[in-house]
């Protein structure tokens, strides 16, 4: 069944990596619908959090595929469930909508908070699942919305240990250690499988 | 003008390459290039210069003693060469070649190695960094290009880095499940100079190549097998890769189970060995696919289940517990899913469960392959050895170079019937003899990777075997092998026509021979403009002489069989069909 799923993908940080994460999913025509990268807490290692709609079966697949790729640690695909996540979005908002007393109520209403007025417009920033930011768009838009921008996801595992615990086991391990696939489901997990 | 057999390479003496590599030198990033392949134990390259790599093929002048290079003729002849060669002789094959034109010429053989798991290095010119993303002369971006084809590729803007990118090419190429890797190496680069240091690479934080065996999936398998009354066991590129050849045959042996191999698995069990069965797919034998759906327990080794395999997955093999031994995770359940996934590399894993398989034998399930074959033989096989009448056939020609090779020379063949017949009727008997193309179906391929291939092991006779469309994609190669005197045998098998395109269309589109007929040139005529004698034959009366004249002749040698002008290769497994639908006529 289609729906929305995370996929997240510890790297190596290397030009062109992006490049070829993506290439996997284009190949299988899937579109990514958001992408966000940063580095971890562990210096050299990034984290991309990806979401896409797509059937859990191909995205296994897919995550295994990403895996055979010499810079990438390991990847995943959660539900929606396994994660605690967040998006932000900024709104450029004309000033002269401030003169309306309901916008005051609206941006309490919905946590958002203010982060720059000039004379023509102000900016509000939220945080929020995709579904709040989207309409608190709608609902701005009688305000006189002027520009609209959207993050892609920022993830965190329920289940995963701190990665970098997993980058020193590897250490240790040298030379003979084991990207411990799991072969039916990245997301079921066992005790042992519980280490990123 | 007579040739030689090629000389192998006398590598120079251990002391002068460690030469090489002592440290510390300022020397060029050319000539760190040389001096880094050198330490990986570099003995021959495929290569063809231009703007962009001159700096590097200058500092290769230096080092002729200790590195043979081997001019091709086009930039695509050079990767197959070195997939011929690294099957052949089981190291790393290096091409050389320039930017641009140069660099997307290697597009094919690259997608072939990826498709194959043939460890390949590929080193190519690039415009000095500054000129980077200008559309300079000649600059193309072939990291970009090569990134879904390639194991792993990188551009080196830096001499310093040279080293250290080379060593990771060469272990990423060879380990795991090999596969061809890319450096491009910009011209400031190669001109600059620094102080040289060589280390091999063997760990790379985010790369696990060798898998840690499961003992728990080692004993799941065992215990499948111990308890199966029809195991079947498949044998791909895997086995060959890891050299688990002789476990593989152990097992069999033991356990009484019969082996049958996919394309690329071919050469790794004598085809005379009692527990072998014969070979799978489209084209493959009657019985080894027949039997497929009627095993209980499955034990595929090293093999990733192509569609020309499977037929339609949908009714492939669901009556059986599958046990997949695989080293790379992603084929694991890609196709099929594994009742027992056995996460290793072949060798590990059959060592192991050699250990835990007890004795059995399996006579009656195994005569039932007997019988299946019996009735291949009667409808197809027979006919196409022995025919009393009418044109040339493939097979018979095949037969008699298998009879006068003894099955122990190496064959090459390239990407149609011809491939399909000479895998079906030529009788290996000694690993990695079998070289083609099979996951990219290069049409192309055998000429150059026959060059390789004698390069990979100049004591063996080295057969390609070449359908007359293929021949005419990669021919230029035959002034490589006048110039480098390589002594490979070049059988054409002339049909007029693109054989397997046109037996589709027979079969599949009323016969409507879309642009297949070919309306060939005197072969034997252009062979002799690269001063290599040949011969052409027609008649049945005379081909065994002939076989016997080439595989007689000292150097290379061309042979241009004219055969029967529409025949079909069967058995055939109609694409996207289950197996079960198997034709023999």
């Amino acid at each position: 069944m289609q729906k929305e799923y995370t996929v997240t993908v510890y790297t190596e940080d290397r030009i062109g990596i992006t490049n070829r994460i993506c290439v996997i999913f284009t190949r299988r025509g899937i579109n990514i619908t958001s992408l966000t990268t940063a580095e971890t807490e562990i210096p050299g290692v990034y984290k991309f959090i990806i979401t896409v709609i797509s059937e859990k079966e191909k995205l296994v697949k897919i995550v295994g595929q990403i895996e055979r790729l010499i810079e990438i640690h390991r990847a995943f695909v959660h539900e929606e469930d396994e994660v605690v996540y967040q998006e932000l979005a900024l709104y450029k908002i004309s000033t002269k909508a401030l003169q309306n007393g309901n916008i005051e109520l609206l941006i309490r209403e919905n946590n958002a908070r203010i982060l720059t007025i000039t004379e023509d417009y102000f900016v509000l920033e939220k945080t929020g699942h995709q579904q709040e930011l989207i309409d608190l768009q709608a609902k701005l838009a009688p305000y006189g919305l002027i520009e609209y921008s959207k993050s892609g996801r920022v993830a965190i595992i329920k289940w995963s240990r701190r990665f970098h615990d997993h980058l020193k086991e590897l250490e240790q391990q040298r030379p003979d250690n084991l990207k411990q696939a799991t072969y039916s489901e990245h997301t079921e997990v066992s005790a042992e499988e519980e280490s990123i | 003008m007579q040739q030689k057999d090629v000389l192998p390479m006398k590598p120079e003496p251990a002391e002068k390459r460690a030469a090489a590599t002592a440290a510390p030198l300022n020397i060029t990033g050319s000539e760190a290039v040389i001096r880094s392949l050198i330490a990986e134990g570099v003995e021959t390259i495929f290569g063809y210069p231009g703007g962009a790599i001159m700096p590097i093929y200058d500092a290769l002048y230096d080092f002729q003693k200790e590195v043979h290079h081997i001019l091709v003729r086009h930039e695509q002849g050079a990767t197959h060469a070195a997939q011929g060669y690294a099957r052949t002789s089981g190291k790393t094959g290096v091409v050389f070649a320039t930017s641009g034109p140069g660099a997307t010429n290697l597009v094919t053989g690259l997608a072939d190695a990826y498709m194959d798991s043939t460890p390949m290095v590929c080193i190519t010119g690039q415009v000095a960094a500054h000129l980077l993303g200008t559309d300079a002369f000649q600059e193309t971006d072939v990291i970009g290009i090569t990134m879904p084809i390639t194991k792993w590729n990188i551009q080196v803007t830096r001499p310093e880095d040279i080293p250290g990118a080379i060593a990771k090419a060469f272990y990423i190429a060879g380990s795991g499940r090999p596969g061809p890797v890319l450096v491009d190496i910009t011209r400031n680069a190669q001109v600059a100079k620094f102080d040289f240091e060589y280390k091999k690479c063997d760990y790379i934080r985010s790369y696990r190549p060798v898998p840690k065996l499961d003992p728990e999936a080692v004993a799941a398998a065992a215990e499948l097998i111990n308890n199966a009354r029809r195991p079947y066991i498949f044998c791909g590129h895997g086995v060959l890769l890891s050299g688990a050849e002789k476990e593989l045959i152990q097992l069999a042996e033991k356990a009484g189970i019969p082996v049958a191999s996919t394309l690329l698995g071919l050469s790794a069990v004598p085809v005379d060995h009692p527990q072998y069965v014969g070979y799978l797919g489209m084209h493959g034998n009657y019985a080894p696919n027949i039997m497929t759906n009627e095993c209980d327990v499955l034990i595929a080794v090293g093999m990733r289940f192509d569609d020309r395999i499977t037929g339609d997955v949908s009714q492939y093999v669901k009556q059986a517990k599958v046990i997949h031994i695989e080293i790379d995770a992603a084929e694991i359940n890609k196709i099929i899913k594994a009742d027992v996934a056995v996460h290793a590399d072949a060798k590990t894993a059959l060592e192991a469960l050699l250990k835990l398989v007890k004795p059995a034998k399996h006579d009656e399930w195994l005569q039932g392959f007997r019988e299946a074959d019996k009735q291949e033989e009667e409808k197809v096989s027979k006919k196409e050895l022995y025919p009393a009448e009418g044109g040339l056939k493939m097979a018979e020609v095949v037969r008699l170079i298998s009879e006068r090779t003894e099955g122990k020379a190496v064959l090459v063949t390239d990407v149609g019937q011809h491939q399909m017949i000479a895998s079906r009727y030529y009788r290996f008997k000694d690993p990695n003899t079998n070289i083609t193309s099979g996951g990219m179906g290069t049409m192309g391929f055998a000429l150059p990777a026959a060059m390789g291939a004698k390069v990979g092991t100049p004591e063996k006779e080295v057969v390609a075997v070449i359908g007359d469309g293929c021949f005419q994609m990669t021919l230029q190669e035959l002034g490589t092998i006048y110039q480098s005197e390589i002594g490979v045998k070049i059988v054409i098998l002339n049909n007029n026509f693109l054989g397997m395109v046109r037996q589709w269309q027979q079969l599949f589109f009323d016969k409507r021979y879309s642009s297949t007929e070919m309306t060939n040139p005197d072969f034997v005529q252009i062979a002799k403009g690269f001063f290599i004698p040949g011969k052409k034959v027609t008649d049945r009366a005379d081909i065994t002489a002939a076989v016997d004249e080439m595989m007689s002749h000292k150097g290379a040698y061309l042979l241009e069989v004219v055969v029967e002008k529409e025949d079909n290769v069967f058995p055939m497994v109609p694409s996207g069909q289950p197996i079960a639908n198997i034709r023999l006529e």
